[in-house]
């Protein structure tokens, strides 16, 4: 189908997107990379008389080393996210998610950010995001400031921005060495949505695991953060018993819903079915 | 609504055009300049019958806004070929391998094989059924489209 009718307005800084949307209100939209929104604009699910692009905002392109923490530029494509060398070394857990979202066309196109502020509770980034502790930087009228991934997921599509707000970047502190990383992701074949998915960082120190870091995909209205799951593995063995026992937590906190993918009791089966497979994967056992 | 003007290289000819903000980028190939071989499958970005290659990297052009492609080169389906006899070698694989049958989702199969070897020319079966994720077939069961991308990457030089 063909959208309804809008202007198109292509801005070059934070500051002239924040004006844009200042002055358009809530008639106005971003388009980043579009894949997320261009569905939604031609099913006629949205009709904003103004679209703001900032695919050209030169600010928010690309990684950069900031000493304890790599930032991502919020219109970083995912392929060029994944194939990016600061994040395989520093964040490789970015990557490896990254790469099962949607397909090569997709993630031509689509942005870090974009993912992040769509807020799907399918969409496989924030659980990332949440695992690792990311900080979010946000441009608004009053200027700029941060929010941490925990704060940052609201609600189903919902996230803590402002309608005037804009995503600039995301920073990723870096865990440092003796970390491993898996995203273990349940989906059907034809499409790529998580029915559940769980990313996982291990610590592991002399046959036990010394820390781990949760986040799971599609098990509430955001991304949820399995500390549960986290406090069991801490000094826990690293066997597969041990990490059977502790994944058993997997759907403390969670609060999965039914849909015609799955119904919720299902998707807490898979979340600690999920769980041990990430973390035993992750910690090479 | 205000039209407003883009400039996009298409094939290698440049096209000067004033669209309306919504168009998409598919319909303006199909419908102002006329090149027809990119096709529509789907209202959801789902299934790849759309793909052209946005400054060498493949798109869904049902899901990439017409002005958005201005400044920028495209390469449709129509732009491969080296004209009638001289069929691009990803064109001819499908052909000779029997990688169709109604042929409509072949234009985005062939633009999706295109971007894939140029980025992994050798790549291995689950790397193809992974590069193709993106791309709809309904009637293949992709068989014959993974022995024919395999047999485009060897007749381009891949080292298999
Ligand atoms: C067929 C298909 C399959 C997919 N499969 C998956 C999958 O398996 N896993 C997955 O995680 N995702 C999947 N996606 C979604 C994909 O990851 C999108 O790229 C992503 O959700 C949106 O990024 P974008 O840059 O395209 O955002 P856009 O579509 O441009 O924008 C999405 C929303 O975020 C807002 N927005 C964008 N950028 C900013 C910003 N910087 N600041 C404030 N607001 C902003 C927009 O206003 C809009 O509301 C899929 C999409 C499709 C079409
Ligand atoms: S028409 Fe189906 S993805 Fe573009
Ligand atoms: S050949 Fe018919 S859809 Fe692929």
């Amino acid at each position: 189908m063909i959208p309804v009718a809008f202007d198109y307005t292509k801005v070059n800084t934070v500051d002239e997107a924040v004006a844009a949307l200042v002055s358009g209100g809530e008639d106005a939209k971003i388009i980043a990379g579009g894949q997320s929104l261009m569905p939604v604009l031609r099913l006629r699910m949205a009709a904003p008389e103004v679209v703001i692009d900032i695919s050209d905002v030169a600010e928010m392109q690309g990684v950069s080393d900031a000493g304890d923490a790599i930032v991502i530029g919020a219109g970083t494509t995912h392929h060029a996210v994944m194939n990016d060398p600061l994040v395989k070394t520093h964040a490789p857990l970015i990557a490896m998610t990254t790469e099962t979202v949607a397909d090569p066309q997709i993630r031509h196109r689509g942005t870090f950010g974009g993912a992040l502020a769509h807020a799907d509770p399918a969409g496989d980034l924030p659980a990332a995001a949440v695992a690792l502790d990311a900080v979010m930087t946000v441009a608004g009228p009053d200027g700029r400031r941060d929010i941490p991934a925990k704060d940052f997921f609201v609600d189903y599509f919902t996230t803590s921005l402002e309608p005037e707000d804009i995503l600039v970047s995301i920073r990723i502190p870096k865990l440092g060495e003796g970390w491993a990383y898996h995203y273990e992701k349940f989906n059907r074949t034809a499409q790529g949505w998580a029915i559940v998915g769980v990313a996982a960082a291990v610590k592991r120190q002399n046959g036990s695991i010394e820390a781990a870091r949760i986040g799971l995909t599609n098990m509430g209205p955001g991304p949820v953060r399995a500390t549960s799951v986290e406090a069991a593995l801490a000094g826990a063995a690293a066997s597969d018993d041990a990490i059977a026992a502790a994944a058993e937590n997997a759907t403390d906190g969670t609060r999965a819903t039914s849909d015609l993918h799955a119904k919720a009791d299902y998707r807490e089966h898979l979340a600690k079915v999920l769980t041990k497979r990430a973390v035993a994967k992750a910690a090479g056992v | 609504m205000t039209h407003v003007p883009i400039s996009v290289t298409v094939d290698g000819t440049v096209y000067d055009g004033e669209v309306e903000p919504r168009t998409l980028l598919v319909h303006w190939l199909r419908d102002s300049l006329g090149r027809v071989g990119t096709v529509v499958g789907c209202d959801t970005s789902s299934c790849g019958a759309c793909t052209v290659l946005l400054d060498g990297r493949s798109v869904k052009s049902c899901s990439v806004l017409a002005v958005q492609a201005d400044g920028h080169s495209i390469t449709t389906i129509q732009g491969l070929a080296e004209g009638e006899d001289n069929w691009h070698p990803v064109q001819t694989a499908l052909k000779e391998c029997h990688g169709l049958q109604c042929g409509y989702c072949t234009p985005g199969m062939v633009m999706s094989t295109v971007d894939l070897l140029s980025e992994n020319p050798n790549p291995t079966e689950e790397e193809i059924r992974e590069g193709l994720h993106g791309n709809l077939c309904r009637c293949t069961g992709y068989h014959n489209i993974v022995k024919s991308v395999q047999h485009a990457a060897e007749a381009m030089g891949g080292a298999k």
